[in-house]
């Protein structure tokens, strides 16, 4: 099938639960109108539920909305994205300009600046008037503070704007108008270069791999005119924030006012203090001397140019504007420095298409993540794990003495060498495929941890369960760390076990030792009386009734636990990965999430509930398998 | 010759509180070898502590027990016990259940295999031995729990309540199997029921125990055991002396509640 077909036939599909959950809104609504009418002159009850039809139909869409959008937009409108990304980059270079004028805020950025350095200067003079120095170093602090503030107003006259600024200003207004010219003309830029088409063709398309989420080299004709007038825009932004409304007297008058008032420092009792008056002064003379605060209307030309611009740009956008608010309604396409994306609240619904694309690519055992696979094989030599069962230090039991180096720098190998060579695995031997990777290591290390957890702990709960002095003895040390959340403990343990696999089956081993005990424990206490009696008289010794009776009897609660641990451990498991760790599904959510990949995030949210629920499944039949007269005793 | 031979037992329980109850003062029997038991009283007159002492769960105060010369000191072999419950082991199969007692002899499995037939046989349960226990009904537990209790050939069976829980056809069609066991076997059997008219249908010997402390209160020798093993046990109900036996028994243990009753009010 052609991706044509596929897009039709996935829009009927698209189209037909929209309307069929507009059907259910409708009829819903009428369930409702008949409630009302049943409710005086019929059977109340035959109507109910009307407005759960409505609800339903309205969430289903809202869902269907948020989730499908994104996939829809590239099936349906495979440039709008690019283009957007292109818009997106005017509005960035745009974003200094607009913020100066009241287009993005709400005061002229002139007006605001004097707003606020008038508060600061207000501020300062209750602290000089509260201060405790002398009164003669107030009066002085007080008329240098009347001294700021007046340079600071001399900045709102018309005279204080230079001739040159006023040149500056002019031009760049006649700048901008320019480009809204250009940006007007339909045949701007003309005809894309042989360099260009290249360029976008060759870029992976929106959806194709996903190193990138949206392409960002223009690739139609409008996306290269925004492309082109956001290359302008950078030039005249950065040409409008040199334009500083200073002059050489100016800056001189704010040097002397600023030793001035170093000046009145004084090195007394009073040193703290006017230190502090000076800083306070001499931080608003700071901002004075940026030279941000224009006369009121001396920006006007290129505020009328920008409104043009605006205007212009808009009318541009065109059919983009439904777009954005139709296909991404979780949030908008915004340019970063290196790449555009889809930002805002929605953000973080997965996208369907891009999430089962994530894991295919994860999937693939050359690519996996970090340069290990998802889950696949590697050829591992016999000897090397038989290695891992034998301790090294066999080999310092055999008599003798590790081998020297001759003469000549030969190493005879004797006995010694050849049993440490066996422990450490260092011979040749033929190679297995054993099972690898992210999701491997993580069921293993769950895996690793409830069976220890399992073999110390259900013969300590049922040795708990049934002498007095063993629980005496046992229950306070285990309810010693048990209350403790397990992950309060993990940042101790993988301290002190290191962050590979030791400590995280150490502490999935701690979490899952106090359940099995408690659950043989209670297992054991269980076991009805006349069963023991009934064994005993039938001649079973002591150890036997352990075995035979208390053990089975118990089965039900420790399989119970086992099913309990499994899941404690696997949430356990997930956080311990984010903590430390270079391989496992929780360090892959943990990247995931440095990186902001919402797609790998969801992959391993969906893997980790699938392996869950696997865990779940597979106990729940182990134990209708094993003790199908649960409950029936 | 098997003989139980119970000689001043007493019983006293300690309270948390302090105090102690007296659950048996003072009893005395003697249960000949092949002699049929059944154990009737009002609730609390120390039956199952009784019975407990007998099996060897508990040990009395004061006083001594034997089972054939031998002192009773802890569980044994050969007093095989029946629960009301049955306190069947529900993970293992109705064979696995008879032979449990010869395989914690270290008995295989595969040499227990005749003798567990020929136990359900007798128990009415043939083909049943791969069962899972927990899909039987009442009865058929019951009879699983006496096969089990009986392939280890002891010389006394004692009778917790065992037909307590059964409705009144099951129990009647067990009862005939008690009796026959009894006659076939020739086993000492020691009954604890609630019920006066099994009391008086599965006792060869009937002790009536009193509370407060438990004591023997008044012994009967009765022939309707042997009778029930010649004729349906619907007909020796019916006969006027089984009919006067049950009446005078009933009021002497109804006199009994009521004087607990009375105590307390």
């Amino acid at each position: 099938m052609s991706p044509e077909t596929v897009r039709y036939i996935v829009g009927a599909l698209f189209i037909l639960l929209v309307f069929s959950f507009i059907g259910s809104i409708v009829y819903g609504r009428r369930v409702v109108r008949t409630e009302v009418t049943d409710a005086v002159f019929g059977n109340p009850v035959r109507a109910l539920g009307g407005w759960y039809w409505v609800i339903t139909g309205v969430c289903s869409i809202l869902l269907l909305w948020f989730y499908f959008s994104w996939d829809a937009a590239r099936a349906y409108f495979p440039n709008s994205a690019n283009e957007m990304c292109q818009v997106a980059r005017v509005d960035s270079e745009l974003n200094a300009l607009r913020s100066s004028f009241p287009m993005q805020s709400r005061l002229l950025k002139s007006t605001s600046f004097l707003a606020r350095e008038g508060t600061q200067i207000e501020k300062a003079r209750r602290l000089i008037s509260k201060s405790g120095i002398d009164p003669a170093l107030r009066d002085q602090y007080l008329s240098a503070a009347d001294t700021v503030e007046a340079m600071l107003f001399t900045r709102a006259s018309a005279d204080s704007l230079s001739a040159e600024n006023k040149i500056a200003i002019d031009e760049l207004a006649l700048r901008i108008d320019e480009a809204t010219a250009m940006l007007a003309d339909p045949s701007f830029p003309g005809p894309a270069t042989e360099a260009e088409i290249k360029a976008a063709a060759e870029q992976p398309a929106w959806g194709e791999g996903l190193k990138k989420e949206i392409p960002d080299i223009p690739n139609t004709d409008r996306g290269r005119k925004f492309f082109q007038i956001s290359q302008e825009m950078s030039a005249i932004t950065a040409d409008f924030t040199k334009i500083r409304n200073l002059d050489d007297g100016f800056i001189a008058e704010v040097k002397t006012l600023s030793d001035e008032l170093k000046g009145l420092q004084t090195s007394g009792d009073d040193a703290e203090e006017t230190k502090a008056l000076t800083k306070s002064l001499d931080k608003i003379l700071k901002r004075v001397d940026d030279g941000n605060i224009f006369p009121p209307t001396a920006l006007d030309p290129i505020e009328n140019a920008m409104k043009l611009f605006n205007a212009e740009q808009n009318v541009q956008k065109g059919n983009l504007k439904l777009l954005d608010a139709l296909a991404f309604p979780g949030g908008e396409i915004r340019a970063g420095s290196t790449a555009c994306t889809e930002q805002g609240s929605g953000r973080w619904l997965p996208k369907p298409s891009d999430t089962l694309t994530s894991l295919i690519e994860i999937s693939d055992p050359t690519v996996g993540f970090k340069t290990v696979p998802l889950l696949w094989y590697e050829w591992k030599p016999v000897g090397e794990m038989l290695a891992f069962f034998i301790p090294d230090w066999v080999a310092d039991l055999v008599p003798g003495e590790y081998p020297r180096h001759t003469a000549s720098g030969v190493i005879d190998a004797n006995l010694k060498t050849k049993v440490l060579n066996f422990a450490t695995g260092n011979y040749p031997s033929f190679s297995v495929p054993v099972p690898a990777g992210h999701l491997w290591d993580s069921i293993m290390r769950v895996l690793a941890g409830l069976f220890l957890g399992i073999v110390l702990g259900v013969p300590l709960g049922l040795f708990m369960g049934l002498s007095r002095f063993a629980k005496g003895f046992f229950d306070p040390l285990i309810e010693l760390y048990r209350p403790v959340p397990p992950l309060a403990w993990a940042p101790l343990i993988l301290t002190i076990f290191g962050i590979n696999d030791d400590g995280k089956i150490f502490l999935l081993f701690m979490v899952a030792f106090a359940i099995m005990v408690i659950s043989a424990r209670t297992g054991a206490t269980g076991t009805q009386l006349s069963k023991i009696h009934a064994a005993h008289s039938l001649g079973a010794t002591n150890r036997q009734i352990i075995r035979r009776v208390i053990l089975p009897n118990s089965l039900p609660e420790i399989l119970t636990g086992i099913r309990i641990a499994i899941g404690v451990c696997w949430g356990t498991l997930v956080a311990a990965e984010m903590l430390a760790g270079t391989t496992g599904i929780g360090f892959i959510e943990n990247v995931a999430r440095k990186q902001s990949n919402y797609e790998i995030i969801w992959v391993t949210i969906i893997l980790l509930g699938l392996l869950g629920l696997l865990f779940d499944l597979i106990m729940r039949w182990i134990i209708n398998r094993t003790i199908p007269w649960r409950g029936k005793g | 010759m098997s003989d139980l031979v119970a000689a001043g037992l007493d019983m006293t329980f300690p309270m948390p509180d302090g105090d102690s109850v007296h659950a048996l003062k003072d009893v005395s029997f003697t249960l000949k070898q092949g002699e049929l038991l059944s154990v009737l009283g009002p609730s609390g007159c120390g039956k199952t502590t009784l019975l407990n002492l007998i099996a060897g769960f508990l040990l009395p105060t004061s006083g001594s027990l034997s089972l054939g010369g031998e002192e009773i000191n802890g569980p044994g072999v050969n007093r095989g016990m029946v629960f009301q419950q049955g306190a069947l082991f529900e993970w293992l199969t109705v064979a696995e259940n008879v032979d449990f007692g010869l395989r914690m002899k270290g008995i295989k499995k595969k040499q227990t295999r005749g003798k567990v037939e020929e136990w359900l046989e007798i128990v009415g349960l043939q083909g049943f031995g791969d069962t899972p226990t927990y899909q039987l009904s009442g009865g058929m537990q019951q009879r699983v729990a006496l096969a089990r209790c009986l392939i280890n050939d002891p010389d006394l069976i004692l009778m917790d309540e065992p037909l307590g829980a059964l409705d009144a056809l099951t129990r009647e069609k067990m009862q005939s199997l008690v009796l026959k066991i009894w006659k076939e076997t020739g086993k000492t059997i020691m009954i604890i029921t609630h019920s006066v008219e099994e009391a008086l249908l599965l006792g060869e010997r009937l002790f009536v125990m009193a509370p407060r402390p438990g004591r023997l209160h008044k012994e009967y020798h009765l022939p309707f055991a042997e009778w029930g093993l010649q004729q349906d046990l619907r007909d020796v109900k019916a006969e006027a002396e089984f009919g006067t036996n049950r009446d005078e028994i009933l009021s002497m243990i109804w006199n009994m509640e009521e004087e607990i009753m009375g105590g307390n009010a």
